[in-house]
């Protein structure tokens, strides 16, 4: 058997014990929110984390990768970059993925996998790791610009009328010379 | 293959402990963080306007710099509006902690944190009203849900307090009306009394008091701005307008916030009300005076919005005008409609407003003497009063967001959508839940769209911006319209972040575009100066 086969069939109650370890991140009475309501609108933050979670997965299984992987984890961690997360925290979730996965294969007592396929899978994450501190620093970044653009945008016109006017002022003859 | 057993990682590294704590509430202690507060007041603001405890502040350091008997100042503040304002009081007494409201706020919503659950939030301030206002409470203390008013839960008052946007979107889910938004406006009230007011609103405070105006323009800085948007709209018109400025006798006083004058988009905005009046021969004046709809003071105490407000009818009577219309704002609307009456009315040197184009009475506003002006322009539409050509705006695909001030705090639901409708073609609405009464907040109103808590404006951004995506998703939506100043320039923000390639407009830029003027010539291009669909290559 191979782990995509393995996550492939085991998808559901790997999907759902991931989400709880990302669910663990949070207060108890937000997760149970994050959890319960299943309004994507009334709870955007929980259907966008377990749907995207679910979109990776969906991705590691994939024998073709659809080249998405990047916008799925880009719409769990643009939210987790701005809530009262450590960065460490904020993107902890990538690593409980490989616990569970271990725990569900522990639990599988049929069809052991190949050592080198548990590996190769890992190797993965880490991979999807590296991508995610990519996002996490770039959700960031844009944070600062966007401060730095709103105080731009405030103040445009007024140093656009300013620098209009010492145009006109240029363009008028000098009195004195 | 014998089973794998590699250890967890949180075998691995015991020391990182990814799990929040399980307390109760009341023992979690608050800690202050950046990117979640404003700055603090600066004395000389505070002193301008004679707020109390004036001194500069800075709300990370450990030391508050409080006056000693903080405590007192507090707790006979507190009283006093108990006594003053009923509802405080039956909204301190009655809650039952059912806990409709507690998912309800976009705050909650956003950041997880359960002291921004409505429910919780109004109970940072409950369990102090227990304590010193009610008998149980200070018998039993803790048990009866009451504690004694420290440093810290100060702190947490104030954090806290600046992490709501007034938006009673909780108030609506809540079988007793309690209206957290009112609970948060007496905590700032009480703030305010200690001095611990922040920076981003006792500034424009200061300005307005002084110069009439949130940015502090002075007469020629708000008419050379004007100026400009005349240029601007002749370069892409050939029309030249002329308005006018503190005239005496008009008919009509137009009153917007000065975010219309000087930032973008809101500019656009501007220019849309200018051509339209224009193309109308609308006999209205600007003032330099009244040059703000916008209401920081509003966010401070109501004596001072109550000061605030007070040029705009002083300013009404001095140029001897018939009635005022107003521009797209937000709480602007929220005071006008609900406060400005009782405040400062009444306005019986003024008539119930009747649109000269159409003839048609504004009797919703035959107390107030004011009009939104998407009142006046859907009316106008209405009647087939404006030649419209609704295609020049075919490259937007628009959605519709309701300022929480306009759509619960006025009922104001349909005419901006009315309007939308008639001047573009492509239109599709926000999900049920997020949309009219139940509109998600901007996520920065209320004074807390400085940039210093970018990332609380963003959690509590996140729902409303949920929302959009969804329809960009969907429909292939590029443009958020709105009737709101701070909507118009936090919306752009939020967008940046959660749904890059949707812009924001005002609804009187979309009207602008697609109004076909006496005279004018062939447009190239829109009110922002990009070529109009089907001018691409010229
Ligand atoms: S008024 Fe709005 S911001 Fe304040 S607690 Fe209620 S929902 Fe949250
Ligand atoms: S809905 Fe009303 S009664 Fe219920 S917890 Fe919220 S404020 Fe209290």
């Amino acid at each position: 058997m191979s782990i995509e086969q393995f996550l492939s069939e085991q998808k559901d109650t790997i999907l759902t014990k991931w989400f709880d370890l990302v669910l663990d991140t949070y207060p108890p009475d937000t997760a149970v929110f994050l959890k319960k309501q299943d309004n994507p609108f009334a709870n955007p933050v929980g259907h966008t984390i377990r749907e995207g979670m679910g979109h990776v997965l969906d991705e590691l299984v994939r024998e073709t990768p659809s080249g998405q992987i990047g916008v799925f984890l880009d719409n769990i961690i643009r939210i987790r970059a701005v809530q009262d997360l450590t960065p460490e925290r904020a993107l902890s979730f990538i690593f409980s993925l490989k616990e569970v996965v271990r725990e569900a294969l522990r639990t599988a007592s049929h069809q052991p996998l190949p050592y080198d396929e548990l590996l190769a899978f890992e190797s993965r994450v880490d991979r999807l790791a590296l991508l995610s501190f990519d996002i996490f620093v770039q959700c960031r970044e844009k944070l600062y610009d966007i401060k730095a653009n709103e105080l731009r945008k405030m103040t445009f016109r007024l140093l656009q009328r300013v620098n209009d006017m010492d145009e006109d002022q240029e363009k008028k003859p000098d009195p004195a010379g | 293959m014998a089973k794998v057993t590699t250890p967890k990682p949180a075998e691995l590294v015991t020391s990182i402990d990814l799990k929040p704590s399980a307390q109760q509430w009341m023992d979690i202690p608050t800690e202050i963080k950046p990117g979640t507060f404003c700055w603090g007041a600066k004395a000389k603001n505070l002193n301008i306007v004679e707020f109390p405890n004036a001194r500069d502040w800075n709300p990370s350091e450990e030391d508050w710099k409080l006056p000693e008997n903080w405590q007192e100042i507090f707790l006979t503040g507190m009283k006093n509006l108990l006594d003053k304002y009923r509802s405080f009081k039956v909204f301190m007494d009655i809650c039952v902690r059912c806990g409709a409201c507690a998912d309800k706020c976009h705050f909650f919503i956003g950041s997880g944190d359960p002291k921004n659950m409505p429910v919780l939030r109004a109970e940072l301030l409950r369990s102090v009203y227990r304590r010193y206002f009610t008998t149980s409470g200070k018998m039993l203390g803790k048990t009866a849900g009451a504690r004694d008013l420290t440093i810290d839960v100060l702190k947490e008052l104030w954090y806290y307090f600046y992490q709501c946007t007034e938006c009673r979107r909780c108030s609506l889910f809540c079988p007793y009306g309690i209206d957290t938004a009112e609970i948060t406006i007496m905590g700032r009230e009480l703030m305010n009394q200690l001095g611990l007011n922040t920076d981003w609103i006792s500034g424009p405070v200061a300005n307005c008091y002084m110069k009439g105006n949130h940015l502090g323009l002075e007469p020629h800085a708000i008419m050379n701005s004007i100026e400009g948007m005349i240029d601007d709209i002749e370069t892409i018109t050939g029309i030249r307008i002329n308005p006018s400025f503190n005239r005496k006798g008009a008919e009509i006083l137009f009153v917007t916030p000065s975010g219309d004058l000087f930032a973008d988009p809101g500019t656009f905005t501007c220019m849309g009300y200018l051509m339209l009046f224009h193309e109308l021969g609308l006999d209205y004046t600007w003032s330099t005076y009244a040059s703000e709809g916008g209401n920081f003071g509003f966010f401070t105490s109501n004596e001072m919005a109550k000061r605030l407000n007070s040029k705009i009818y002083a300013e009404a009577k001095r140029l001897g005008v018939k009635y005022i219309i107003g521009g797209e704002c937000g709480h602007m609307w929220r005071v006008l409609t609900q406060y400005m009456d009782t405040w400062n009315g009444p306005a019986d040197f003024l008539e119930v407003p009747v649109s000269p184009i159409t003839g048609t009475r504004f009797d919703t506003s035959r107390s107030t003497k004011m009009i939104h002006i998407t009142e006046f322009t859907a009316d106008l539409i209405k009647n087939g009063k404006l030649k419209l050509d609704p295609s020049r705006n075919d490259d937007l695909i628009v959605t519709y967001h309701d300022s929480c001030n306009t759509s619960r705090g006025m009922g104001l639901l349909d005419e901006p959508r009315y309007i939308i409708r008639n001047v573009c073609n492509h239109f599709h609405e926000m999900p049920e839940n997020t949309i009219r009464e139940q509109t998600f907040c901007c996520g920065s109103g209320t004074g807390l769209n400085a940039s210093e808590n970018m990332e609380l404006r963003m959690r509590g951004g996140f729902p409303r911006a949920n929302a959009v995506k969804f329809v960009k998703d969907r429909h292939g939506v590029n443009m958020l319209a709105n009737i709101c100043a701070i909507d118009r320039a936090t919306l752009s923000a939020s967008m940046d972040y959660w749904v890059p390639g949707v812009r924001v407009t005002g609804v009187h830029e979309m009207v602008a575009n697609a109004l076909i003027m006496k005279g004018e010539k062939e447009r190239e291009t829109n009110l922002r100066g990009e070529p109009l669909p089907g001018k691409e290559g010229n």
